[in-house]
């Protein structure tokens, strides 16, 4: 297919369509407002249903339905409206029900501003709701990735019965670069013989629902749950490892944060310091194995993250000690910048020699 | 020997854990009921709420969804515009449609989704332990107003039905009661009726049942049927306020 | 290795945003890696936009231009007054003469002045003053031949507005004229 160039928005609406998506519900708020408008625009002419609900609850309550009734749904928000989506979440991931959620993030916390920001980092990847839950996160770096992703998404979250959460920022929302719109790999799927849709006389009724009011009870679907999510983990990881072969720092990033390390790492490459780069695609499941990986050149690892520091807790869990852990990130809207990002890894790696003299 | 009288097809075997002499039992039976009747139980979608009766999806006999508190007219609404053409109801109590639920009970009645409602008001939470609701009564004493509800403290009683009897989109609504054989009949009718306009796709409707909570209002059954009679009917008059093609918004008697 | 990093910026309506698409969509079209990013937010609703595109020989990173414009394209003066300090040092001002009645501040940028919305008018469209602009900008940098251009207004407005197609099109060679470029 002929690339095109897009907004990130709108092309996350597009792939959705393609990838099956035929009910959204969901509620305004800067800097994803583009999305809901296209899907507004598009799916009645696929036959699907475009639904404005009154609050970003009643969106998420609007999904939990549409998905326990069989349908491909999906709701999109940023970070604040996101906050209030997460009970509607931890109701979807305890019923078991496939949907896909969208957060272009912007900075927080409250209300906190309209450019882009990482920092709903802990709130995608900690569950925001209650209970034992997890749901897969994807954090795409580009508009094409975005696509790919968002196409596949409806089938990751049938395959398993599971909340899939695009985690973008208003950069990835806002901007146009060119995509193609490719098919996802084939998967072999479930067939949906849970929901909802009117006994016909045919069978039992079927009943969609998170309470388990014996503590057993309870217990058996949490150990249900976590042998779900050790088969994601097993095969839904994803993460991509640029140049950290022989590398001395390795910096951790992901999304629109890592597109600028990625520069920096060249940069730093031209200095002659062997810089790398990990960046997780999933952030749950977390790519534990791209640490594992690393070999005997690597001397420290930086955290670079558009907040104060959030996901350098997972990198830390992943150093397990065995490197120092550096963090550079900006917050607020602010975006980071490669020279300063350089210039923190030098002065890291500097630390490091001393410490080791 | 002839069958005279037989339990609904509408309600499972399960044995229900209502307190003895809850209104609730009736309440499920005229809905089961009702939907036998009309032949829809094998194409209806119900959604339980949370609170006494969250369990429900294990009492109706048909598919169904159990919601989070006060979200069931937004869960509805999901499955109603996934299966337009299943009948889709929603069952909740006062809490969680009058406190923690009114914008999403608004918003469904203001889409006019075609969707039926049975709101149980018993004017207090029950299965938290008797709290007072939007809907307890001035003076009447529950566990988080042990001197009895006061005006000044807490505001007046909400009267939901006659609230989205203003709404254009609520096509049917009417309060009912079961305290007397007469008034289940009455209720049963209701139901039946709101059930009809969503069969036509006429908008939203709601029935509003006055109910009892002989537990956590400290009476016998019978004195509870008797407390509701003389303390709500009065606050709460039984009646229809709207219905296709009728626009009131007081009450009268049908 | 090339990079240009372009800010568009004027009022709502006179075509800022098209005009960074253009660019974006003919960088796109000839192989290169590109980003088109918009204002949004309050920002946009006091009636000026802007836009940032990036047009590189290596994949973008930030799509934000922040102090490092290699050109700022100001159609009105708020936009002159608020983007030329996102210039490099030899960086390039074009603006908007037949609206902009003040000298810049910055004096280590190229500046290059256009009476857009005159020519505009002369080629029969006031609306294609920033076609004007953009000829200017590509006479000067050579970043792509106006046939280039060309072929990707066609494809960004698409069969309903091809009968506007010549007129920028003319608009977008007498820009380029004026930096004393070849139209080609």
């Amino acid at each position: 297919m002929e690339k095109v160039l897009m907004k990130g928005n709108e092309a996350v609406g597009a792939a959705a369509i393609r990838g099956g998506c035929r009910y959204f519900f969901g509620y305004p708020i800067t800097p994803q407002n583009e999305l809901p408008e296209y899907m507004s625009r598009e799916l009645p002419k696929v036959g699907g249903v475009f639904l404005q609900a009154e609050s970003e609850i009643a969106a998420i309550n609007m999904v939990y339905g549409a998905a326990g009734s069989g349908a491909r749904v999906m709701t999109s928000s940023s970070s604040p409206g996101i906050a209030l989506k997460q009970e509607g979440i931890s109701y979807i991931a305890g019923a078991e029900l496939p949907c896909v959620i969208v957060n272009m993030m912007r900075g927080g916390p409250g209300l906190g501003g309209i450019q882009p920001g990482q920092s709903d980092y802990f709130q995608a990847t900690r569950g925001g709701g209650n209970g034992d839950y997890r749901h897969i996160v994807y954090a795409p770096a580009s508009v094409q990735e975005t696509v790919d992703i968002m196409t596949e998404a409806f089938d990751v979250a049938d395959q398993y019965r599971i909340p899939v959460l695009v985690l973008g920022d208003g950069m990835i929302g806002q901007m146009m670069e060119p995509v193609e719109f490719r098919d996802p790999p084939t998967r072999e799927l479930p067939e949906k013989d849970w929901i909802t849709d009117g006994t016909a006389g045919r069978r039992a009724p079927n009943i969609i629902n998170s309470l388990y009011l014996a503590p057993q009870d309870l217990e058996d679907h949490n150990r249900r749950l976590d042998a779900k999510h050790r088969l994601i983990t097993e095969r839904e990881t994803r993460w991509e490892s640029f140049r950290c072969d022989d590398a001395e720092i390795v910096f951790v990033s992901y999304g629109t944060a890592s597109r600028i390390v990625r520069n920096a790492v060249e940069m730093l490459r031209e200095q002659g310091v062997r810089a790398g780069l990990i960046r997780p695609i999933t952030l749950w499941p977390w790519p534990q194995a791209a640490f594992d990986a690393l070999g005997p050149s690597v001397r420290a690892l930086m955290a670079v993250e558009m907040s104060m520091g959030q996901m350098i807790d997972d990198v830390k869990i992943s150093a397990a000690g065995r490197w120092p852990v550096g963090f550079y990130g900006r917050s607020g809207g602010m975006v980071p910048d490669q020279h300063a990002i350089a210039e923190a890894a030098v002065a890291m790696l500097e630390t490091a020699t001393q410490e080791v003299r | 020997m002839p069958m005279v009288f037989e339990k609904t097809r509408g309600l499972t075997d399960r044995e229900t854990h209502y307190c003895p002499g809850c209104t609730h039992g009736i309440i499920h039976r005229l809905v089961a009921e009702v939907l036998e009747e009309m032949e829809l139980l094998d194409a209806t979608i119900g959604v339980a709420p949370v609170g006494c009766s969250v369990l429900a999806y294990d009492y109706f006999n048909c598919d169904m969804h159990e919601a989070a508190h006060g979200r069931a007219p937004a869960v509805a609404t999901g499955i109603k515009r996934v299966h337009p053409d299943l009948t889709v109801f929603a069952y909740q109590g006062d809490g969680d449609l009058a406190s923690i639920g009114t914008a999403e009970i608004v918003h469904a009645a203001h889409r006019g989704e075609k969707i039926t409602v049975i709101f149980v008001n018993n004017a207090i939470y029950g299965m938290t332990g008797g709290q007072m609701a939007p809907t307890t009564l001035i003076g009447q004493k529950t566990t988080t107003s042990p001197y009895g509800r006061e005006q000044s403290h807490a505001g007046n009683p909400i009267r939901i039905s006659e609230m989205l009897a203003t709404i254009d989109g609520a096509t049917f609504i009417e309060r009912t009661s079961v305290h007397n054989p007469q008034s289940v009949r009455k209720t049963k009718a209701a139901i039946r009726e709101a059930f009809t306009v969503q069969q036509k796709g006429l908008g939203f409707s709601m029935v509003e049942v006055l109910s009892t909570c002989p537990t956590n209002w400290g009476m016998p059954p019978v004195e509870a049927l008797e407390w509701l009679e003389a303390n709500m009917i009065p606050y709460y008059p039984l009646g229809r306020f709207r219905s296709p093609g009728v626009d009131r918004t007081s009450a009268a008697e049908v | 290795m090339s990079e240009h990093k372009i800010i568009c910026a004027g009022f709502g309506g006179q075509g800022v945003m098209s005009m960074g698409r253009l660019v974006a969509y003919t960088g796109m079209l000839n192989g290169r890696e590109v980003s088109w990013l918009p204002s949004y937010g309050p920002e946009m609703r006091g009636g000026t936009a802007n836009c940032h595109v990036i047009v590189s020989d290596h994949p973008v990173g930030s799509p934000i231009i922040h102090r490092d414009a290699t050109a700022v394209i100001a159609m009105n003066l708020p936009s002159m007054r608020k983007f030329e300090a996102e210039l490099v040092p030899g960086g390039l001002l074009v603006i908007n003469r037949s609206l902009i009645d003040a000298t810049p501040d910055r004096d280590d940028v190229t500046v290059v002045p256009v009476r857009a919305n005159e020519i505009a008018t002369e080629v029969g469209n006031a609306r294609a003053a920033n076609m004007v602009m953009l000829g200017a900008y590509l006479g000067i940098t050579r970043l792509f031949p106006l046939s280039a251009v060309g072929e990707a207004l066609g494809k960004v407005f698409g069969p309903k507005k091809a009968q506007f197609l010549p007129v920028n099109e003319e608009a977008l060679a007498r820009g380029a004229a004026l930096a004393g470029q070849p139209v080609g």
